[in-house]
């Protein structure tokens, strides 16, 4: 019995100790990223984020490692994806593709919009979630725009107009003793808010909703299988844990006469 | 005829499945194969815990082989194709992101199991005479695994796959004179290309694996000629009853497979609960910047090797450089690996097993293992991890600071091993196995 129970410790050990020190690294570049309140199962939410994800992203970002038509896992009949999601006259049979050629989006923005479809795997919610409720005026950029979690990023602001323009205000120090020690991004010692100078369509509360769906369909992007692979997974589990008793009775049987 | 001389089968049970087997014994060695391996292969009654990872890195390695032939009938080694023909896999070949999460954690597991079972040949003292060569293709397997495990990270062909490339490939241009031309070589071009990526997926699919099976094949008849070692260390086959068996083994088959198909079971629930519901492990076995095509253009800021290699990445880069080459690192870092096959020389205890070893072992072998997992740790970070010393240590960085600690610790773990080994307190081993 000792056996085994050290067997099983070592089972459910040894993934938790690789998940403890993962959430140890989780923010990196000194900016606290705001958690992503998505929810993989709420389809209404899902839905929404692929009508802003069709209206403001695809124009210049492509999903090119998607097809239209797999949408229809998120509710959606074929001609609804078409009426609704796709501006061009493609078939819902295609993959995500954008009209935008590459040399022309790097001439205009310094560097080529990334393919959008595995971004959430690269980057997490957390991180997308807040660098989109992140970009302020600056009128020192090109573009007019700069990010609070991604500095001088090429790509302006695109729901502008649903978010409002903020611009950046520094504070002065409230303790000098706050010497920024690790993190590269110095400026620990100034505290910094964002200022609504123009509001957009939506008040914040709706435009942090807008940004969560939207979130929560990047990540259903990133992985579309990963909502069944997660079901099927506990049939699996299940079978495993109802074939355990057996072989381990089988073990016994064979076992008993050594001694 | 040499066929005749052989007894009929008997026993299945079916008077046509007799008959059949009987035709094959007699062209080829059926029974006497089945019974030399298995049921008549005495191994010693009292493994333990540590026993079931040899069996579980051969089950690892039949999922790999199976899994990747499947991987292959979509994959493109092509620097064009290759990141978006992994996500074809996931995304629209039926069951293919069980093949590829199956396959990526199948390479962590590999590790897993190799490591532990190595770390009970440790424990048990199963790399001593006779075993030497056992251990020796052991430590072969080993060092094929690793080359494997490399070349199948550029698959993907993503920034960590590539840029990670880029850091060993390096490594080979640190040493001196033939460096250069020698990672040039191993490239196929100025910088990892196409070319790179066509030579990697042939080393992966065909000429590796190829290599590995036979080992693993040395490996096990090596082990079925003297026999399988045990926790007390001591030789089953010194009692033996009048019929030449030995008094405390018992057939591998019924008894050890029985048993391992209970260890085969509780692995895979591991398994499952990995490729299900966490295949990328926090960014251990699937890192978060390799969802980002290879751009030869674009350094990522931190690059880390996957985490079974991170101990000797941590070695590497634990060692200064010396007139300005990183070729000391290097070299540590080969001979931590290579210092393995010497092992059963170095060792010169009284005993085996470390039940029956005094303090002095328990002790190095303690101190070895924290070692490792710290050096493994610091390999996933960056040096600033852990922050600077202060001025009165020239503000070092701490984890470099550690990380040479550990690396002393490590090779003297070996250098010293004959003799604290020597002068240890030994207890005295029984006669027989004890539970």
């Amino acid at each position: 019995m000792k056996k085994l129970i050290g067997i099983l410790l070592l089972a459910i050990g040894s993934p938790a100790v690789l998940f403890a020190s993962y959430s140890a690294m989780a923010s990196e570049g000194g900016v606290r990223l705001d958690t992503a309140p998505i929810n993989q199962a709420d389809v209404i939410s899902l839905q929404s984020g692929a009508r802003t994800f069709a209206n403001y992203c695809l124009n210049c970002h492509s999903a090119s490692l998607m097809r239209w038509n797999r949408l229809t896992e998120l509710g959606l009949n074929e001609s609804q994806i078409k009426d609704n999601l796709m501006f061009s006259g493609d078939k819902v049979g295609e993959l995500m593709n954008v009209a935008m050629i590459r040399k022309d989006a790097q001439k205009w923005f310094g560097a080529a919009p990334p393919d959008l479809s595995v971004i959430a795997r690269a980057r997490g919610a957390d991180w997308l979630y807040s660098y989109l409720r992140g970009f302020y005026r600056d009128p020192a950029r090109p573009t007019g725009w700069n990010n609070a979690v991604f500095e001088n990023v090429g790509m302006p602001n695109p729901m502008w107009q649903l978010q409002g323009e903020r611009v950046r205000v520094e504070h002065a120090a409230k303790g000098e003793g706050a010497k920024g020690g690790e993190g590269g991004h110095g400026g620990a010692a100034k505290s910094v808010s964002y200022e609504m100078v123009r509001p957009g369509t939506l008040t914040p509360v709706q435009y942090d909703e807008t940004v969560r769906d939207l979130v929560n369909f990047l990540v259903y992007l990133g992985e579309p299988a990963a909502t069944s692979r997660k079901q099927i997974g506990i049939i699996v589990l299940l079978f495993l844990l109802a074939l355990w008793p057996l072989v381990y009775a089988l073990k016994r049987e064979f076992w008993k006469d050594v001694h | 005829m040499a066929a005749a001389e052989k007894p009929p089968v008997s026993g299945t049970g079916s008077v046509a499945l007799d008959g059949l087997l009987t035709w094959v014994d007699q062209r080829f060695p059926l029974i006497s194969t089945w019974k030399a391996h298995l049921a008549e292969y005495y191994a010693p009654k009292n493994f333990n815990f540590w026993y079931y990872f040899g069996g579980l890195a051969m089950l690892v390695l039949a999922i790999q082989i199976v899994t990747g032939i499947f991987l292959t009938m979509n994959y493109k080694p092509d620097a064009n194709l290759a990141f978006a023909s992994v996500e074809y896999i996931m995304r629209e070949v039926p069951g293919g992101w069980i093949i590829r999460y199956m396959h990526s954690t199948g390479a962590s597991a590999f590790f897993i199991c190799v490591y532990l079972h190595m770390f009970r040949a440790l424990l048990y003292g199963s790399h001593r005479a006779p075993r030497e060569l056992i251990w020796i293709f052991g430590v072969l397997i080993y060092l094929l695994l690793m080359g494997e495990a490399f070349f199948g990270y550029l698959l993907p062909w993503g920034q960590m796959s590539y840029w990670g490339a880029q850091v060993i490939i390096n490594l080979f241009s640190a040493i001196p004179l033939i460096g250069p031309d020698l990672s040039l070589w191993i490239r196929g071009d100025y910088v990892i290309s196409d070319a790179t990526l066509n030579r990697f997926f042939a080393l992966h699919v065909i000429a590796l694996p190829l290599v590995l099976l036979g080992l693993v094949m040395a490996h096990l008849l090596a082990l079925h000629e003297v026999g399988s070692n045990n926790p007390d260390g001591i030789e089953i086959k010194k009692h033996k009853d009048a019929n030449g068996i030995p008094l405390d083994g018992i057939p591998f088959h019924p008894y050890y497979t029985v048993k391992d198909i209970l260890g085969v079971v509780v692995f895979l629930i591991v398994f499952v609960i990995i490729v299900f519901f966490a295949p990328e492990m926090g960014g251990y076995f699937l890192e978060y910047n390799n969802f980002v095509p290879a751009d030869p253009l674009q350094t990522p800021a931190h690059i880390a090797p996957v985490w079974y290699f991170t101990p000797y990445y941590s070695i590497l880069r634990a060692v200064p450089p010396l007139f300005n080459s990183q070729f000391p690192g290097v070299v540590a870092m080969g001979v931590s690996v290579m210092i393995l096959f010497v092992l059963p020389w170095l060792d010169r205890g009284a005993v085996k097993s470390i039940r029956y070893r005094g303090m002095h072992f328990k002790v190095a072998l303690t101190a070895f293992v924290i070692v490792f997992l710290i050096l493994g740790y610091l390999g996933t970070e960056p040096i600033t991890v852990w922050g600077q010393f202060g001025s009165w240590l020239g503000n070092a960085d701490r984890a470099t600071v550690v990380s040479r600690i550990c690396t002393v610790i490590y090779f003297l773990f070996f250098i010293l091993m004959p003799w604290y080994t020597k002068v240890d307190k030994t207890k005295p081993e029984p006669e027989r196995v004890t539970h």
